[in-house]
């Protein structure tokens, strides 16, 4: 069923950065449009309103995620912010801040300069961020840093873990990041090509590398837990590569691959480099699309390598 | 050989010296967000909070985003900050100034005693006075009319003006400015600033007197002078951030004393009435949760309490660049890293 979300006049989506649902199945959608933006919709896809209209935060999406309680969770790669909302779409939270713009522009540094150390409470370029069942907060950090970062649940440091490079515990690109019901961390290490896997000290466990190049993972609900993660298409728009990647795997929690579905395209059950998936029900995701301006949700059937997409 | 020493060191320094010894007592406190906001509506960076004689609350946030114009070699920049009215109640009123020229990065609001209303913009180098009426009625400096676009490699800033950083040039134009203060003759001081590092005086009419300070440590330098209040006898108080100190002239700029062992002051405020108090923040810098406290004080710099620590929960503070000191037990406190607006009620020891 072609579109999902129904848009008022006049509202558009632009690039489909996060996509989520909370307890309600509300679909939270944050995209890069003229501005950033963040809008709320049914599970039935009526769109409901739209949360931080005008946000000081609100500068380059790049993930929202709703937590146990519906908090409303943006991370903004352009203001460097984690943004925290409550239910009701006010501001609760906030960790990181947005480089001050009386300091004007400064050049972008050579490729091969040295990344300032990295600060506890200052990200660069942050991509996603979960919880673990005690509250505390992982932040992957991110496009500058690579490292993962642990605050409690009222936002004070605790630990962080990673630095650029490829061996284990080393980060090169942490893209996205999701954790299990026993607070173990999950974090898409994009640019090396697999997932590491830490524990909710941030010590390091394991390393699945099976499954591409991870750009969104996301781990579902419920007494079994599934780990999905999408080898997206480059955004480059590349032919030679985009037949070769855009799908989806669908994995024990301990890397086993249950499966794969989905390859690279424009149409209704392709991918064009998928962003976040969101998998609170594990046979219906809800995945968010770069080069394609939608989100799809997609229905899983039990049996592998089938696929329905409305 | 310790007299001479004293006499030597002078009375500037004697007073810390003298408190020095003595532990800071914690002060009883509770604090609420007493802002209503309108369901669309959304305060960013909170630059500037005070309240008028009816205790009306007026919120300097930055917000959205200054946009970016492209021209030809220049880039045209506009918006960024917002300036809003609350009722006492915390109930919205009303946006003063929306699109104004001005309004680029906000990083100050105070009331005067007639409730003009006071912007103090380091994105636009202006200070704008609204009559409580909420129009324009004087400006103080000028927004630079463009960004110039770098050439390959370079980097730009938005344009100093007025000399080299830190030279403290005088007369009419600011550099980075960040607060202003009237003495009792409606005098006007602004504090300017985070570049050019010095206080101006004007007139009531907006006609420059005088300027005072550069960048250095010495009495009557600034090292990144971050806010300015005036007391009733007409002695200006400048919170002397990197230098740790706040330095107190007397009404012609000459100095008189200096405060320390209230960490690096952000912001300050003097609380009105027969006997008046001095608030001094040691905001946390960006990027870290350290310090926070805010400090009570005598005008004559000896310490009374502190209350507060760095944080992003309630009672916490998160970056401290204003406070309202009109009750000088009902303090109004904005945040820059928290986004927000904080009453916060000190209580007296039982």
């Amino acid at each position: 069923m072609p579109n999902l979300l129904k848009f008022p006049p006049k509202l558009y989506l632009g690039e489909g950065i996060g996509v989520a649902t909370n307890s309600k199945g509300h679909i939270f959608v944050y995209t890069r449009s003229g501005e950033t933006r963040l809008f709320e919709f049914d599970s039935k896809g009526q769109f409901l309103r739209e949360i931080g209209e005008g946000l000081y935060g609100f500068l380059f999406a790049h993930a929202v995620r709703v937590d146990a309680q519906d908090n409303i969770w943006a991370v903004d790669e352009g203001s460097n912010m984690v943004i925290k909302f409550n239910p009701e779409g006010r501001v609760a939270m906030l960790l990181g801040r947005r480089p001050e713009s009386l300091d004007g522009l400064l050049a972008t540094p050579a490729a091969n300069a040295p990344t300032p150390p990295a600060q506890p409470y200052e990200f660069s370029r942050p991509t996603d961020v979960t919880w673990d069942p005690a509250g505390d907060i992982f932040v992957s950090d991110g496009y500058g840093n690579s490292r993962v970062v642990k605050y409690d649940k009222n936002g004070r440091f605790i630990a962080s873990v990673g630095t650029k490079g490829s061996d284990p515990g080393q980060l090169n690109l942490p893209h996205s990041i999701a954790s299990d019901a026993e607070g173990n961390i999950y974090v898409a290490d994009r640019s090396n090509r697999r997932i590491e896997v830490f524990d909710k000290d941030l010590k390091f466990k394991a390393i699945y590398d099976k499954v591409g190049m991870p750009w969104a993972v996301c781990v579902s609900q419920g007494p079994h837990q599934y780990l999905y993660s999408s080898n997206s298409n480059l955004d480059f728009n590349i032919a030679e590569i985009n037949r070769v990647t855009g799908e989806i795997y669908k994995m024990e929690l301990d890397g086993a691959i249950l499966g794969k579905f989905g390859k690279s395209g424009k149409q209704l059950g392709e991918f064009s480099t998928v962003h976040e998936i969101d998998c609170r029900n594990p046979n219906e995701l809800y995945v968010s699309e770069i080069t394609s301006w939608r989100v799809q949700k997609l229905l899983l059937n039990p049996k592998p390598n089938t696929i329905s997409s409305k | 050989m310790r007299l001479s020493a004293f006499c030597f060191l002078g009375a500037a320094a004697l007073a810390p010296l003298l408190h020095a010894q003595e532990p800071v007592k914690g002060i009883d406190y509770s604090a609420i967000d007493p802002l209503k906001l309108p369901e669309h509506l959304y305060l960013g960076e909170v630059a500037g909070v005070a309240t008028d004689s009816k205790g009306n609350i007026f919120v300097y946030t930055r917000t959205g985003t200054t946009a970016a114009t492209l021209g030809g070699s220049r880039t045209f920049t506009r918006g960024g900050s917002r300036l809003f009215e609350f009722a006492s109640s915390g109930k919205f009123l009303r946006e003063i100034g929306q699109g104004l020229y001005g309004f680029v990065f906000a990083q100050g609001v105070r009331i005067d005693s007639q409730d003009n209303i006071w912007v103090v913009d380091a994105g636009s180098n202006s200070v704008i006075k609204f009559n409580p009426e909420g129009r324009v009625l004087m400006l103080l400096g000028r927004k630079q009319e463009a960004v110039n676009v770098p050439s390959e490699g370079g980097e730009i800033a938005f344009p100093r003006i007025a000399g080299p950083k830190g030279s403290g040039v005088e007369g009419d134009n600011f550099n980075h400015p960040v607060d202003v203060a009237w003495d009792a003759a409606g005098n006007i001081f602004v504090a300017d600033g985070e570049v050019n590092s010095r206080v101006a005086k004007f007139d009531k009419n907006g006609e420059f007197l005088s300027s005072w300070g550069q960048t250095g440590a010495a009495p009557g330098q600034f090292n990144t002078p971050r806010s300015i209040a005036v007391d009733g006898h007409g002695d200006v108080y400048v919170a002397d951030l990197n230098n740790h100190r706040i330095q107190v002239f007397d009404n012609d700029g000459k100095f008189k004393m200096q405060y320390t062992g209230m960490g690096a002051p952000a912001t300050l405020c003097i609380s009105p009435g027969p006997h008046q108090y001095l608030y001094s923040s040691d905001s946390n810098p960006s990027g870290t949760l350290d310090n926070g406290e805010i400090y009570q004080m005598e005008l004559d710099g000896s310490i009374v309490g502190k209350f507060g620590r760095a944080g992003t929960q309630p009672k916490e503070f998160g970056m401290v660049n204003a406070i309202d000191c009109r009750n000088p037990t009902e303090l109004f406190v904005g945040e820059l890293a928290n986004w927000r607006v904080q009453k916060v009620a000190l209580h007296a020891k039982r």
